[in-house]
């Protein structure tokens, strides 16, 4: 019987710093085992669990798309004991994945569609997999227009800047960089918050654009009304959830909203689902 | 219906001729208390038929505290930081006296544990290795609520053998192939006369007819989830907690754990622990967020969870088998039952 | 004591009615026949759901901690040392309580009462000096005193020590008890023996924390067996963990204990908490002749110093 507590061995290839601040890095990771990344086929907007032996683990949303082959990228925020540990970690470390984990972006549902993509500070890991996994040459035809709206605090703040830059000139894809305030005089995209930027730059809905929604629970907060102004109905917005999370595979019991385990259920519900359950996230 | 007899004479004599196909775990009384815990049975050691369950045999299959992997964190070595499951013994093991509606329990516990997607090899091969030999309670008490909950001192439903005590012997019905086995190797193979069927029957009849204590959820079935959610009755049903782990720990049904790890210089382990979702740290994030905060939220999860959640997620009545341990034992007598009948108004 | 009920509940009335309090807190009616469960009453209709009697057993004081509103209390007097506690340890304030003392003589011990019969208790009837204990098939009537907690057979404070209002007329206090029997019992094993006993002791511990939580001195935010960063204890069934829990959590309770008994009564494995919390109350009594909650002008002796503290265990 495959246990699925066990995780696959990786050992860490690289490890960037992804923010000025230096609280998130972005980290590489190649599977000891070939036949072990086979086994960890994955889709935009799945998490896995990353084990540090001796401290614990944690979920973490996949940032790599699976249009890149041969590693796997988590860019980790440094919050506690276990990411601690890792942020402390180096290349050539050895430690485990176990994944891929929960349910992914409706990738089926959004094929022929428009997609908007409104992601703040760094919960917008797994809205990095999912824009190169849409840009990529062999599924960009199977998508309408993509409009993004990212933000962060400052520029420093950005995750990912040089490819933030390169999709900004291309054409098949509509970029509104925002930061929340700055005194950098070369500073070329929108400064704002992220709702009102939305509101601003955003496309108005129709049956065929989906919105994906994803940051802190304050730019939620006031991202969803202007959502709703800008026509989008409550089944068409997309989001991905955090929880307490320790088995990942809908067993411990511990990251349930109502009937719903984020885990397992989730973590990409729409507004819709969303509004029947509990509020405990 | 098949019956085995065993005359109780002959029953110490067969449960050791059991040994040798089987490892044995039932009811053992715990030193300087009235009550019962079940254990493996030590050298002619016999299980206690009679003696109040404290804990729920969930323990035999799904012991407190498990270890998952074992592992090195010593840079030398090749295997530092590999994760290895350690050898676990899942020989087979036959566990005596449990009740009806404990056995029954062990269903709902599989459909946490053995679900399509996902298998826990330590709870899934370890319930693959058992087999169930239930006793009937022939007298239940005044918390037995277990045939509102779709079992009953009789139900077969979880158990491979059901054991009927009659006062001169054991009537044991075989439920399943696997107890047919057991009953095979305890050298137990004389059938039962004609009637014994209809005396199952009868007793059956008759120990449901002394349960006293019913639950009805009917209505929470056809509530929605947001409408009992927001009810607000919760105040005065959380008031009394203490947020202790007592009822979860106790309860038959209930599986929330805990993963952690534990070293010791280099060397370590994963532990799979008990948890409870009373622990005010259940869901506490890193961030210092915490959903459920309050102890009303705590109190509402579990009540929500137990009526609830799980008879809307698999359609199959409430995540509780009626057993009465939680009744009897909060600290401050918080009963699952009243509570039931609010929801259920 | 009996009649303490109807002057709780005309008490009670009358708080609500007038505005003084925001609720009561006190006993309703269990759903089984040795228990009560602890409730707030808020409307001075509902003060008819308040019970008293020998049942009473679990510290109400637990339910007060950090609460803003106004309340009235019913305390007995282990209960009122603890708000003694609460109000110098800053969980509480003095003006938010009115405190409906209450004399008492004792609780009874439902698990020592559970042991003595072989079959399900179904009613117990209080009469004065006598419980009537009935099942299905029998009926026995036997004394209150024999029935006792054992902490209530060694109470030196019956009467509540602060109170606004009381419901019945002040009890005797117990004189000529030997109050560390059990403690010198154990003291007087030696090691191997004294090892020994404490495992056995605490070998039933599934770790629940009815022990804890239970108590109403264990109100820190995250207790310490919560802590992962640093981790002062395991979270698996280990011997040593265990026995680190009971330890610790005794010594935290030093100086602070009032021996109300709720650690013992809520355990569900019947484990006797109690062995360690009455030896720090001992040593506390012994070194700096301090008994816990006595008044609110006296500060506990693990949070003061005096000059002539003992100072024979600094070497």
């Amino acid at each position: 019987m495959k246990n699925p507590y066990l995780p696959y061995p990786v050992r860490i290839d690289n490890i960037e710093i992804a923010t000025e601040d230096k609280s998130l890095k972005t980290f590489k990771f190649v599977f000891l085992n070939k036949e072990d990344e086979e086994k960890f086929a994955y889709r935009a907007g799945q998490f896995a669990e990353l084990s540090v032996t001796g401290k614990g683990e944690i979920p973490i949303g996949i940032a790599s798309s699976p249009v890149e082959k041969g590693f796997v990228t988590f860019t980790v925020n440094k919050a506690g004991l276990v990411t601690s540990h890792l942020h402390n970690m180096k290349a050539g470390d050895i430690m485990g994945i176990r994944g891929p984990l929960g349910n992914s972006y409706p990738w089926d549902r959004l094929e022929g569609k428009n997609i908007l993509i409104v992601g703040g500070g760094f919960a917008f890991t797994t809205l990095r997999s999912s824009i190169v996994y849409m840009l990529d040459p062999a599924n960009r035809s199977k998508f309408g227009n993509i409009d993004v709206v990212y933000g962060a605090r400052s520029p420093g703040m950005l995750l990912y800047k040089e490819e933030l830059v390169q999709w900004e000139e291309r054409d098949d894809i509509n970029m509104h960089i925002t930061v929340d305030g700055t005194d950098d005089p070369d500073w070329k995209y929108n400064i704002g918050f992220v709702p009102p930027v939305t509101e601003e730059k955003a496309p108005r809905a129709d049956e065929n654009t989906y919105a994906i929604v994803c940051g802190p629970p304050i730019m939620i907060k006031f991202t969803l009304p202007v959502l709703e102004k800008l026509g989008y109905s409550h089944d068409h917005i997309i989001m991905s959830l955090e929880n307490r999370m320790k088995c990942g595979i809908g067993m411990c019991g511990r990251c349930n909203i109502g009937k719903e385990l984020v885990c397992k259920d989730g973590p990409v519900f729409t507004l819709d689902e969303l509004n029947e359950t509990p509020k405990e996230y | 219906m098949k019956v085995i007899k065993i005359d109780k004479k002959a029953w110490a004599g067969g449960l050791e001729k059991s040994r040798s196909g089987y490892k044995l775990f039932g009811p053992v009384k715990e030193k300087n208390k009235n009550f019962g815990i079940f254990k493996e049975l030590g050298e002619k050691q016999m299980p206690d038929l009679k003696i109040e369950t404290r804990l729920s045999p969930k323990s035999v299959i799904y012991p407190q505290s498990e270890v998952m992997f074992e592992y090195s964190t010593d840079e030398t070595r090749d295997d530092c930081n590999l994760m290895k499951a350690p050898e676990k013994d899942c020989s087979p093991r036959a566990i005596i006296g449990i009740s009806p509606y404990d056995a029954a329990a062990f269903l709902i516990l599989k459909r946490n544990f053995d679900t399509p997607e996902y298998k826990d090899p330590y709870w899934c091969n370890s319930f693959e290795a058992s087999t169930f030999i239930g006793i009937a309670v022939n007298e239940p008490d005044s918390t037995d609520f277990s045939t509102s909950t779709k079992t009953g001192p009789f139900d077969t439903s979880g158990l491979d053998i059901l054991l009927v005590d009659t006062g001169d012997d054991y009537l044991a019905q075989v439920v399943t192939p696997k107890g047919e086995k057991y009953l095979k190797t305890a050298g137990w193979e004389v059938e039962a006369g004609g009637d014994a069927a209809n005396k199952i029957e009868e007793m059956k009849k008759a120990a449901e007819a002394k349960i006293s204590s019913h639950i009805s959820f009917e209505n929470i079935k056809n509530k929605s989830i947001l409408e009992l959610y927001e009810a607000d009755f919760w105040e005065d049903i959380s008031f009394a907690c203490i947020n202790c782990g007592t009822c979860t720990y106790v309860c038959p049904t209930c599986w929330c754990f805990d993963i952690q790890d534990e070293n010791k210089g280099n060397k370590g382990k994963r532990h799979k622990n008990w948890d409870s979702c009373m622990f005010p740290i259940f869901t506490l994030h890193t961030t210092g967020h915490n959903p459920r905060e309050t102890k009303l939220q705590r109190v509402r999860q579990r009540f929500m969870h137990k009526l609830k959640y799980f008879m809307d997620k698999y359609n199959d009545g409430i995540m509780c088998v009626g057993c009465g341990r939680c009744v009897r034992l909060c600290p401050v007598n918080i009963d699952i039952r009243t509570v039931c009948k609010t929801m259920n108004s | 004591m009996l009649e303490y009920i109807d002057k709780i509940k005309k008490l009670s009335e009358k708080l609500l009615t007038e505005g003084k309090v925001d609720m009561i807190i006190g006993f309703k009616k269990g759903t089984m026949p040795m228990i009560h469960e602890p409730c707030i009453v808020k409307s001075p209709s509902d003060v008819n759901n308040l019970v008293w009697d020998s049942l009473c057993t679990i510290n109400l004081a637990n339910y007060l901690t950090d609460r803003k509103e106004k309340i009235g209390i019913i305390a007995k007097g282990c209960d009122s040392r603890n708000i003694v506690n609460h109000i110098i340890e800053n969980k509480i304030k003095r003006e938010q309580l009115t405190i409906i003392g209450v004399p008492c003589k004792g609780m009874i011990d439902r698990k020592k009462i559970s042991s003595m019969f072989d079959q399900e208790i179904t009613e117990i009837i209080e009469k004065s000096d006598q419980i009537i204990v009935k099942g299905d098939a029998f009926e026995e009537t036997l004394n209150k005193q024999d029935l006792l907690a054992e902490n209530c057979s060694l109470c030196l404070h019956r009467n509540p020590v602060i109170y606004d209002e009381l419901a019945g007329e002040l009890v005797e206090e117990q004189k000529d008890i030997d109050t560390y029997k059990a403690v010198n019992k154990i003291e007087a094993m030696d090691s191997a023996e004294k090892r020994s006993y404490f495992e056995d002791l605490l070998s039933g511990c599934i770790r629940c924390y009815a022990c804890k939580n239970a108590c109403p001195l264990c109100y820190c935010p995250t207790c310490f067996v919560d802590e992962s960063r640093p981790q002062w204890v395991g979270k698996s069934q280990n011997p040593t963990d265990i026995e680190t829990f009971h330890f610790l959590r005794a010594y935290h309770c030093a100086g602070r204990c009032t021996d109300c008994g709720s650690c013992v009564q809520a355990c569900p494995m019947g484990i006797d908490v109690r062995a360690f919390t009455k030896k720090l109350e001992k040593d506390c009594f012994n070194l700096y002749g301090w008994e816990a909650g006595l008044s609110v002008d006296q500060p506990p002796p693990l949070s003061t110093f005096r000059p002539d503290d003992p100072e024979d265990f600094i070497k």
